[in-house]
């Protein structure tokens, strides 16, 4: 039972890392006041540029390069769309998740011929699992070392980076000038203004930051969770981790609870997969997959606490009116 | 006129073929990239989906949907609410339909199918816009996250259906059994004497669809509701000053656009594929946004602009069979090249249009 357990565990580490990544990313745009549902196609975007140039280079390193840079690429564009053009912000989301669905797919049957896949990536080009000093030795002590052999050891660097960007997403937001004014630009940005700061360059900044994030994300999908981009290979967790940040009401530590929250769902529904669970009998694993979004739902809907967006969110900022 | 407003044949005419312009040529230099012709793309892709007969069959099979999925984004538009959950409304709508087919077609003809069918599709449509609506409209959650999140409840709820309750027994697939002659809507090319669309599935739904556009543009501009939801679109604070409630439009209005996304499914489910099967909806509600964005939320730029994305479909399938480098996946790079230029940059031209117009209107102020 509790190895079982620490299996469930391990694998909801894994399966949340690419969620807390998205939606650290989307947590930097949204505080700034810029919505962003093109999460998804940012993280799938950088996903194909990581898989794509860790093939040709032979280096994961390069792949994660590449791979940030495309997502920085697009973060710009909504950013160009919804910053400098005050066009609608979840009209420049849905272009940018429809660009990267189309051209990763195009681009990698165009370059590759492999039905939009890109190589198969050898272990060299990939982030592979970090085994921690005396993970083997200590595996055999009750408890502990289960947790820290499996839970603990044995995952990839981006993994990691997932997690060590809570508490420093945490520090930037809540202990730097660049945080307070971020925080401030999303709440009342006549305010950051009258201050003489540019609202203008300090969301330009959140966006990059988003695209730094979802990069990373993108990269961990197909250079280190697989080997290699598949088409579509987001599933739609661009929208989960959107879910997790208005689940985690916007803040960084909640966010990294809710995306293990949803990790932990997903982990659960592939292990009781045709198996009946105590009490409720076989629960359909589409139940597993909703509950996610049936979850933000009801919070949205302040039945359990309330989700307050970013007050200046979703709203261009117009300097002067004439 | 005021400073920094463009004359109306400048904002629905000019604007929009700016943009559109702006797209395609950036879909060209996408196709330059991936080293093919533009100008033969082309080709292929208009002679593809207007060259031929079932070529035009399908375009217009397509515009079909296209146009029921505009039009319920541009019904939300006109009272300021994004409805981008088409795609989920689409996908219940579905159901609707299929009871109803399923219900009904050992014992009555199509025609009598029918009205039960459209009845289906709209109360399944609606029934998923209600709950986003009134949880807006009360609890203040908003619209656009909670109907992307029921998008995918959609996608669970269906899946589990058709897997668990609907299939046909003793099979693998997720399907429901296939529809008698009552539970299917006749070919167009059946009804319409000399008319040949080939194998295109065109069918009665887009005479169903035009009628939604006269409704539509009735609804919109010549009844009180459609005054109080674009008053409300246009100024809900003054709105409700005058005596317009907010929870009623918002309700009703997100009602009437589930409707229309859901009515998508009768061409697809009861006009085409005559059985109901997961994810029929691929894109299509989503496609609506661009849409009705092209179309500036009026029924006739939504008919334009539909033909415009069936032939995309359409054009797009032939250019992926002629040249095997340009796949389907182009059909969606311009997409969403069309609701980049035409939705988020749609301002990108307009000062310079602005500037450009003014320095001509002096000297003609002058003449007169």
């Amino acid at each position: 039972m509790f190895d079982m357990l620490i299996l469930i565990l391990d694998s909801t580490v894994r399966l949340s890392t690419p969620l807390l990544l998205a939606c650290l990313a989307g947590l930097y745009s949204e505080r700034s006041g810029v919505f962003d549902i093109g999460l998804e196609g940012k993280m799938l975007g950088a996903a194909f540029a990581a898989g794509a140039v860790a093939a040709l280079a032979g280096s994961a390193w390069a792949g994660l390069a590449a791979g940030i840079a495309a997502s920085i690429a697009l973060a710009l564009l909504h950013g160009f769309a919804s910053i400098t053009h005050r066009g609608n912000q979840i009209v420049s989301g849905v272009a940018i998740n429809f660009l990267a669905i189309g051209l990763t797919a195009l681009l990698g049957q165009a370059w590759f011929q492999q039905g939009g896949q890109t190589p198969r990536l050898p272990q060299e080009a990939r982030f592979t699992d970090i085994t921690w000093p005396f993970a083997d030795s200590l595996r055999d002590v009750p408890v502990i070392g289960g947790l820290y052999s499996e839970l603990f050891s044995g995952h990839n660097l981006l993994v990691y980076v997932a997690f060590l960007s809570v508490p420093l997403t945490w520090w930037v937001l809540y202990r730097t000038r660049f945080g307070l004014r971020l925080r401030a630009v999303g709440e009342n940005p006549a305010a950051v203004d009258t201050a003489g700061i540019s609202v203008t360059w300090l969301r330009y900044r959140a966006v990059i930051c988003t695209g730094i994030l979802c990069g990373v994300a993108g990269a961990y999908l197909s250079t280190a969770q697989s080997a290699g981009f598949i088409k579509d290979m987001t599933a739609g967790r661009g929208f989960i981790a959107l879910a997790a940040l208005i689940f985690a009401k916007w803040r960084p530590v909640p966010a990294m609870f809710a995306c293990l929250l949803f990790g932990f769902l997903d982990a659960l529904a592939i292990r009781l997969q045709g198996q009946p669970l105590p009490v409720i009998g076989q629960v359909p694993v589409q139940v597993f997959q909703a509950l996610p979004y049936i979850l933000t739902v009801v919070l949205l809907a302040g039945f359990i606490g309330r989700a307050v967006p970013p007050k200046a969110g979703g709203v261009a900022y117009v300097k002067e009116r004439t | 006129m005021t400073r920094g407003a463009l004359p109306r044949w400048a904002d629905y005419g000019l604007m929009p073929a700016l943009n559109l312009a702006a797209a395609f040529l950036a879909s060209g230099l996408v196709v330059l990239f991936i080293g093919e012709n533009p100008v033969e793309a082309v080709k292929i892709l208009v002679w593809g989906s207007l060259g031929w007969n079932e070529g035009i069959g399908f375009t217009l099979f397509y515009a079909t949907n296209f146009i029921f999925t505009g039009l319920a984004v541009a019904v939300a538009f006109h009272a300021g609410l994004f409805n981008i959950g088409g795609e989920g409304q689409a996908y219940l709508g579905g159901l609707g339909v299929a009871l109803a087919c399923l219900a009904l077609d050992r014992y009555v003809p199509w025609w009598v199918t029918l009205p039960f069918a459209v009845l289906g599709a709209a109360a399944a449509g609606a029934a998923w816009a209600f709950v986003p609506a009134i949880l807006q409209a009360k609890r203040g959650s908003h619209v656009v996250i909670t109907t992307i999140m029921f998008n995918f409840i959609a996608a669970s709820l269906m899946v589990y259906l058709l897997v668990n309750v609907m299939a046909k027994a003793g099979s693998m697939q997720p399907e429901t059994r296939t529809f008698e002659p009552g539970g299917r809507l006749p070919f167009l090319q059946d009804v319409i004497p000399g008319a040949d669309f080939g194998t295109a599935p065109l069918n009665l739904s887009l005479i169903v669809a035009l009628m939604c556009c006269m409704a539509v543009w009735a609804l919109i501009w010549r009844t009180k509701l459609g005054y109080e939801i674009r008053t409300f679109g246009a100024n809900p604070v003054a709105a409700v000053y005058a005596g317009i409630s907010p929870v009623r439009i918002t309700v009703v209005t997100m009602m009437i656009s589930g409707g229309l996304a859901g009515m998508m499914a009768i061409n697809e489910i009861m006009g085409s594929q005559h059985r109901l099967l997961i994810e029929f909806v691929s894109g299509y509600g989503f496609v609506g946004i661009a849409v009705a964005l092209m179309g500036r939320a009026h029924p006739v730029g939504i008919i334009l602009a539909s033909i415009l994305f069936g032939m995309l479909y359409q054009g797009g399938a032939e250019l992926a069979f002629e040249k095997p480098a340009i796949t389907r996946d182009m059909i969606v790079v311009i997409q969403g090249l069309v609701i980049l230029f035409a939705g988020a940059l749609e301002h990108m031209f307009r000062p310079g249009l602005v500037r450009l117009l003014a320095a001509f209107r002096p000297t003609a102020a002058q003449a007169a």
